[in-house]
């Protein structure tokens, strides 16, 4: 009995521990986007000092081009999630309710794509685009965020389609429903909630993507990402303003989660639980 | 409404080694409006015979009519067949209204006709009470009368339904299948049922398709296969207590083993003569046996002996109307149902008898049936 409390509670503090190690990196980037550049700068960590605003403002200012990055952004996340989910539905659907005999191998085969760098694939992937007029391009850096969540949106959509029972799908086909009805009046309402944590799934991962971001773009295409890097300069590091944007550019990516939380636990753990 | 037939259906998943037939020259002709029963073990192939009459597979060989139609090669929208599943499979999403008008709906037929017709069926089945509320708001029972419900809007030409009871309780399970019944009285709509329940196959089925292993054993009405069983598995499959069996010697009329002899009536003695098989296995229905007195065992009338049974009692079930009695004879293990309120305790020794006319014989090679034939044996029947 008191050596159960005992694991209990050593349980809740290594918790804690574990959440404080993974809050503490963001802790650091609020507070020292609060900081003046000189405070951000002490060697000793200061925690008492007076907040100010003077980083955020030189962030968010007329030159900074916080909103032409942030559109960006949300152009590039937003269209590769819409794109990414609407070539996933079919693809999981075959798979879910009329599986063959490669359907295994081709859904591991497509995650296992996922193993490769994407370092790997950066120099032919720079020259077709180069060539074809993709570098520094919204819609270049779309169809390349597309392909880099697809695996993951087919192979989650399709455990939602799983989930739901295949009589169901049989009793809409007897009931007189073609395939497209039964797939918009029937299976999709069912998965909702599956597609709807999938969709959130691939737009924070589209969102906070760098690597495709700063070496495809310069300035026209550039993200969030790109904009945060650049107060990386040649000018020298900025930590101050450089948090600033940080916390500007995860903001709205940390606020969708907060409003979703439950949304996205339900759905990951969907499969799982039943 | 509509005559179904299957001609030499089969059905082969084609596995790695071409697979063996999971159905096998299945064959058979409904009447208009028949309420056909497929009862078989788990893996006997009634459930994929059913999925091959609704579409959802394939036969691999042979013709399926519906009405006179070949729909071996028609998807399952245009069969104009409704079916129940086991597990319902309402739609979760919709309210019971939806659930039921979604193929009307989906039919495009005007949305006054959709109501008239839900709201029908909706009074047939008792649910009108229901309507609004979802699949996850209803209980089992009030599920399967959704799931009903969706198929007679329909107006189908066939119901097939797949162990439609089975997620139940027991007392539910006796109700509905009653209420099925009915409703197939009501609306005369050629029917075929998926079940692995022999009492609910009995109960319902104006035919019953007996499968084993992917092929037809014996199809029947249900007193014809109580009576006249083809072979040994329908026999042990129909009846509940089981049949039990006993291997016996064959020697001048009569057949018996240790702690048992029975006297073979004429048609039973030429069937098994005309086998030749110096052994038979001996089936006796634990409800045909009785216990016997001092004046039966002296010489039944019209019989050429003593029909006899002996053995050690090893357990005894008391239900209150009969009590089962389980004996050891010889090697074998032997079921008796007897009347309520028997003075029988574990250890008695039992003498039971059974009249020469409920006897079954049976192949001890083939398991088929001997010597009752309807033809021969009916006779006999009729005058118990």
């Amino acid at each position: 009995m008191s050596s159960k409390r005992f694991t209990n509670g050593a349980l809740g503090a290594l918790a804690w521990v574990v959440a404080i190690l993974v809050f503490f990196p963001i802790l650091w980037l609020l507070l020292t986007a609060f900081k003046t550049e000189q405070q951000a700068f002490t060697v000793v960590p200061n925690f008492l000092f007076t907040p100010t605003l003077e980083s955020f403002r030189t962030a968010l200012a007329q030159g900074s081009g916080y909103w032409h990055y942030a559109w960006n952004s949300a152009l590039t996340a937003v269209a590769s999630t819409v794109i990414g989910l609407a070539l996933a539905v079919p693809a999981a659907y075959a798979m879910a309710f009329y599986p063959n005999k490669r359907t295994d191998f081709l859904l591991v085969w497509m995650v296992s794509t996922k193993f490769i760098p994407a370092v790997g694939v950066l120099i032919p992937i720079y020259l077709v685009y180069s060539s074809v007029g993709l570098l520094d391009n919204a819609l270049g850096l779309t169809l390349l965020f597309t392909g880099m969540n697809l695996p993951i949106i087919v192979w989650m959509v399709y455990s939602y389609f799983r989930d739901i029972p295949k009589d169901i799908v049989e009793a809409a086909d007897i009931d007189g429903a073609g395939i497209l009805q039964t797939l918009f009046k029937v299976v999709l309402p069912l998965a909702l909630p599956g597609l709807a944590s999938t969709g959130l799934l691939a737009l924070i991962l589209a969102w906070n993507e760098s690597f495709w971001s700063i070496t495809m773009t310069d300035h026209r295409a550039a993200t969030l990402a790109v904009y945060i890097a650049s107060f990386k300069s040649a000018e020298g590091l900025f930590w101050a303003k450089m948090s600033a944007a940080s916390v500007l550019a995860i903001a709205p990516i940390i606020v969708l989660g907060w409003f979703t939380q439950r949304q996205m636990v339900r759905g990951l753990t969907f499969g799982a639980v039943k | 409404m509509a005559i179904v037939e299957l001609k030499n259906v089969a059905k082969n998943y084609g596995g790695a080694h071409g697979g063996s037939n999971a159905v096998d020259d299945f064959n058979l002709t409904t009447r208009d409006g028949e309420f056909v029963v497929l009862v078989g073990p788990s893996g006997c192939g009634k459930s994929t015979t059913m999925r091959m009459i609704a579409g959802l597979e394939r036969n691999t060989e042979g013709e399926i009519l519906i009405g006179g139609k070949d729909v071996s090669q028609v998807p399952p929208k245009e069969r104009d067949i409704a079916m129940v599943f086991q597990s319902y499979a309402l739609y979760p999403h919709m309210s019971v209204a939806e659930n039921m008008g979604f193929s009307l709906k989906l039919k495009k037929r005007p949305a006054a006709e959709i109501r008239a017709k839900i709201d029908e069926a909706a009074q047939t089945l008792g649910i009108e009470h229901l309507l609004a509320r979802k699949p996850r708001e209803l209980s089992g029972g009030q599920r399967q009368r959704v799931a009903l419900g969706r198929a007679i809007v329909r107006n189908p030409q066939v119901f097939l339904m797949d162990e439609p009871l089975s997620n139940l309780d027991a007392k539910l399970r006796v109700d509905m299948r009653a209420e099925i019944v009915k409703l197939h009285q009501r609306l005369k709509v050629t029917t075929f049922y998926v079940t692995h329940d022999q009492v609910e196959a009995m109960t319902m089925g104006e035919r019953i398709v007996v499968m084993k292993d992917g092929r037809i054993q014996q199809i029947d009405t249900p007193l014809n296969l109580y009576d006249y069983p083809a072979n040994r598995f329908v026999a042990g499959f129909i009846g509940n207590p089981s049949m039990n069996f006993l291997r016996a010697r064959y020697v001048d009329g009569t057949v018996s083993g240790e702690g048992y002899r029975f006297a073979l009536d004429d048609a039973r003695r030429q069937a098994v003569e005309a086998s030749g098989a110096g052994e038979v296995w001996v089936g006796l229905r634990p409800e045909h046996l009785t216990l016997a007195s001092d004046a039966t065992t002296a010489g039944e009338s019209g019989h050429a002996g003593p029909n006899r049974v002996e053995g050690t009692v090893d357990v005894v079930e008391t239900l209150g109307a009969v009590t089962m009695v389980q004996l050891r004879v010889g090697d074998a293990t032997l079921t008796a149902q007897l009347p309520g309120h028997q003075p029988v305790a574990f250890g008695d020794t039992l003498s039971l008898t059974c009249t020469s006319d409920r006897l079954h014989l049976f192949d001890v090679e083939s398991d088929l049936a001997l010597g009752q034939s309807r033809a021969s044996a009916a006779p006999a029947t009729a005058a118990v």
